[in-house]
């Protein structure tokens, strides 16, 4: 008994990691059809169209690039993406970049943060 | 559902579009429904002088312009690409219309507002953003189309929030509902059923 009982908790971490990757590939999966959905009108992973193409964008400085037409505000905006920033961009973008012409947002955080996570898995 | 790989042929003629397009499952009567005028007439912004931010509002439309240019080129690209039957090819002209409409109010707004329309892109930056290479038949192209009507409708209703005058809310959601019934007629083309959940866009 003792040693079934060290098997299984031997065993947890293992379990409980893979849930973890499931719970992962399973957001990542939810965060590519809210991409597809909410952002998917004005942009894609690799080409520039309304907006600015995607992959890469976590750890790339705003506005940066090439060819891209951005707005005033946001070409000089100064800072690197990161997850925390991405966040509040889809929180209110025009409440972080005055001046952005981006004005579409994502209410839910679960959303975001489904989005954020594909994002960065496509980096 | 239809597994849409499937169906390589696409029923033809103009009311066999439409017709299947209403098979799709979703009323336009119901579509209609989202129509601003009501949201815009909640927020009491009809007849307001200017709106607070003019030119936040001009750049949000001058935004969706560039949406209604790519929707005129994806069409006329596809038009010319040999890959659809005569019957599809006019019903595409018909939607690449509605999006002229759009995009001539749009333009005209965005002038009244003290701002410059942007210019479309060339045909040669929208068939490699689009990825027109890749499409190999008349499925592809539908798909393609079904993308990004369903990316506009979400992409209009996702700025109204943020436009501050109630006839641009007004402007976004017409045209939004525009963007539906086409998303709508290209899903009953393409066999497929739609979303089974509810806010199928936004």
């Amino acid at each position: 008994m003792a040693t079934l009982r060290a098997l299984v908790l031997l065993a947890l971490p293992l379990v409980c990691g893979s849930l973890g990757e499931a719970e992962g590939r399973a957001q990542t999966t939810e965060g590519a059809r809210l991409y597809t959905q909410r952002c998917g009108g004005c942009h894609s992973l690799d080409a520039d169209r309304v907006g600015p193409r995607h992959r890469g964008v976590v750890g790339r400085r705003a506005g940066s690039i090439e060819g891209f037409l951005y707005s005033p505000a946001l070409r000089g905006a100064g800072f690197v993406w990161t997850r925390e920033r991405l966040d509040r961009w889809l929180q209110n973008p025009r409440r972080m970049v005055a001046g952005t012409t981006m004005g579409f947002s994502v209410a839910s955080a679960a959303e975001r943060r489904a989005i954020i996570d594909y994002l960065e898995s496509q980096d | 559902m239809t597994d849409i790989s499937d169906k390589e042929t696409m029923p033809v003629g103009r009311r066999g579009f439409i017709r299947n397009a209403a098979a799709g499952g979703l009323s336009l009567a119901a579509v209609s429904l989202l129509s601003g005028e009501p949201v815009a007439a909640q927020r009491g912004r009809y007849g307001t002088a200017a709106p607070a931010d003019a030119q936040g509002d001009a750049d949000l439309l001058n935004a969706a312009l560039g949406l209604e240019h790519e929707g005129i080129a994806a069409y006329t690209i596809a038009a010319g690409s040999g890959l659809l039957e005569p019957a599809v090819v006019e019903v595409g002209v018909l939607f690449r219309g509605h999006h002229q409409a759009h995009r001539d109010e749009l333009a005209r707004v965005i002038r009244t507002l003290g701002g410059t329309p942007v210019e479309p892109k060339t045909d040669a930056e929208y068939v490699e953003a689009l990825g027109f290479a890749a499409l190999r038949n008349q499925t592809d192209v539908l798909n393609l189309a079904l993308r990004l009507e369903r990316g506009a409708t979400s992409a209009y209703l996702g700025i109204m929030p943020a436009l501050q005058d109630g006839d641009h809310d007004h402007l976004a959601a017409r045209i939004a509902v525009d963007e539906a019934a086409h998303f709508t007629a290209l899903a009953g083309a393409l066999g497929q059923s739609l979303p089974g959940n509810a806010f199928i866009f936004g």
